[in-house]
């Protein structure tokens, strides 16, 4: 009966072959008058938009030129590509430990990590960043002490941090709590039972959450992440509140200052700034593709199993 | 196995709410070394909730719950119980294994390494030592050719017996089996029950929550009857399935046989 089964398979197959026609479709394609017709529109306008750019005085492409490789910008390029990453670092790391304090059984710590977040998240990073630039005036010197009683321990070195790694504080400490939440997010998105499976093995809440959980929640904090990176370099242009100048942005604004030309000034900061944003979406987007396809897989595959397990089980 | 008291597990008139919905209401019931007890029961009848007491993944409210001589989740200060520390409470569960409704696998690590993960962070077991380990405790329930596999990328049936085996590498010595079959498709519970089976042969103490009425008849010692938070009856399995005693028994039993 079997062997009946396996004949019938095949030759059936065959049959449909031969009463199928073989020759390729050669259909006309579908036309989409109005798309073309839009794209026409916006290649012209564009095109003129750009012969005059190029021939715009104001725009002022010589000085541009000049300016795009000037010492001061390149300097300022790395002093941003510095603070975006010691920032984003610090962020997320903070981040993690703001996440799983809120997670935690601790009362203490999950009202420390809300209260961290609910600050930061809730006043403006400009703010915040004029702030740290005044620490040293609002806090020449730190002292811990009882009152009435006396001095235990003072810190007087608040005017000795230097302004970058204000800069730093100021950036990481705002960004760390946007991390939190994205963290909790993904904190969130893993399943109850991998806790209850993990604690019922006898594994700590630490353990568990180091070995089981955050590894897995890992696909969901990394895109929205790389988003936050990308922010991060177009904020630190606000670092000129604490204020530190050196930074791609102050650094055009101050030749031209002297050149009295800021219009190709922006588009050297500009040109800067797309560039590496550029670089960083291109990053994201193979970093995402790279989880997506974790995802594509395991539904195909989960397809598959009953097949597999016939063939195993 | 060096035993510290007659019985593997001592329930004494637990009691369990959760806010002011009471879900045990007073269960007591021994559990013997080496003893294969099927607890059933119908829906909302407190059956989870009494084996995540037993693993002290709820805390209880009243009574007393010893596994092997030792109260869970409490010291005894003579008058008064102590809460125990989470680091002792964590504890106490290595020596519990625990077999969930839906494996609960860890899906970013393969079956060995979810069998290992724990032996060797916990047991601080070497590395070497917890594979050879892994290893045979997969063989022993089938899944000598899926070492490397990821649970996404086995079956139902396939996952439970990693499950399983996860939980042995703990070297527990109670098992407590959630309902283990009730996610399965029809054609894999029976590899899931053969696992079960051999393991109860070879004289692991087991707490099995089931609706399998023919695995209680023919491997458990025991079989109890929960309904809404009470022990109804208990008794050896033939007994109680022949020949109920109580209503509640006999309604229940007429709809799962
Ligand atoms: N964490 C919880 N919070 C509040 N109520 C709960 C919680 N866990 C369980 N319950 C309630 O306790 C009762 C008993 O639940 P339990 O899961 O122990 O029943 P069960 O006998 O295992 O039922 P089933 O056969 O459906 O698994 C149910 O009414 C349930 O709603
Ligand atoms: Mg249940």
């Amino acid at each position: 009966m079997s062997d009946a089964n396996q004949n019938a398979g095949p030759s059936e197959n065959s049959d449909l072959h031969s009463a199928m026609p073989t020759e390729k479709i050669k259909a006309i394609p579908l036309r989409h008058p109005w798309r073309n017709l839009v794209a026409a529109v916006l290649l012209v306008a564009s095109i003129s938009f750009l012969y005059d750019a190029s021939h715009r005085e104001i725009y002022d492409w010589a000085t541009f030129t000049h300016y795009l490789f000037n010492h001061r910008v390149l300097t300022g390029v790395i002093v941003t590509l510095e603070l975006t990453a010691y920032a984003m670092v610090i962020a997320v790391l903070l981040g993690i430990g703001l996440a799983v304090m809120r997670q935690s059984p601790n009362p203490v710590l999950k009202s420390v990590a809300w209260a961290f977040i609910w600050f930061f998240r809730g006043t403006p990073v400009y703010v915040q960043l004029v702030f740290w630039g005044l620490l040293s005036t609002v806090y020449p010197s730190i002292t811990f002490g009882i009152p009435h009683v006396g001095d235990i321990a003072t810190i007087p070195s608040i005017n000795n941090l230097s302004l970058f790694v204000l800069a730093v504080i100021g950036l990481s400490l705002n960004e760390a709590a946007y991390m939190a939440e994205i963290v909790r997010a993904g904190l969130l998105s893993v399943d109850r039972g991998q806790e209850e499976a993990a604690k019922a093995l006898g594994m700590g809440w630490g353990l568990s959450m180091r070995r089981i959980i955050i590894p897995q929640a890992m696909r969901i904090i990394i895109p929205p992440t790389g988003n936050e990176v990308i922010s991060m370099l177009k904020t630190t242009s606000l670092v000129t509140a604490i204020p530190l100048t050196i930074d791609l942005y102050m650094a055009t604004r101050d030749i031209s200052a002297t050149t009295y030309k800021p219009v190709p000034l922006l588009l050297v900061a500009s040109t800067w700034y797309l560039v590496f944003t550029s670089v960083l979406m291109v990053l994201q987007y193979f970093l995402e593709k790279r989880f997506a396809r974790g995802y594509a897989q395991m539904g195909l595959e989960v397809q598959a199993a009953p097949l597999e397990g016939n063939g195993a089980g | 196995m060096t035993t510290n008291s007659q019985f593997m597990v001592q329930a004494q008139n637990v009691h369990k709410s959760f806010g002011a919905h009471e879900v045990l209401k007073g269960i007591t019931l021994n559990v013997a070394h080496g003893e294969v007890m099927c607890l059933v029961g119908p829906s909302g009848s407190g059956k989870s909730t009494f084996l995540r007491c037993i693993n002290h993944l709820e805390v209880v409210n009243g009574g007393r719950l010893l596994v092997d001589g030792e109260l869970i989740g409490y010291r005894d200060g003579g008058e008064k119980l102590f809460e125990l520390k989470a680091s002792e409470a964590a504890l106490q569960r290595r020596d519990i294994g625990m077999v969930f409704q839906k494996f609960n696998l860890f899906p970013h690590l393969t079956a060995l390494e979810n069998v290992v993960e724990a032996p060797i962070r916990v047991k601080k077991l070497s590395r070497s030592e917890a594979i050879v380990r892994g290893k045979e405790l997969l063989a022993r329930v089938g899944l000598e050719t899926k070492f490397d596999a990821y649970p996404a990328h086995l079956s139902g049936g396939q996952q439970q017996r990693v499950a399983i085996a996860r939980a042995l590498a703990m070297d527990p010595k109670l098992m407590l089996f959630d309902e283990p079959t009730s996610a399965l498709d029809p054609e894999l519970v029976g590899e899931v029950l053969d696992v079960m089976r051999e393991l109860a042969k070879s004289g692991m103490t087991m707490i099995v929550v089931t609706h399998e009425m023919g695995f209680a008849r023919e491997v458990a010692d025991s079989l109890v009857f929960m309904d809404n938070g009470v022990v109804v009856e208990s008794g050896k399995p033939a007994e109680v399935l022949l020949n109920p005693q109580h209503d509640r028994t006999k309604a229940f039993l007429s709809k799962v046989l």
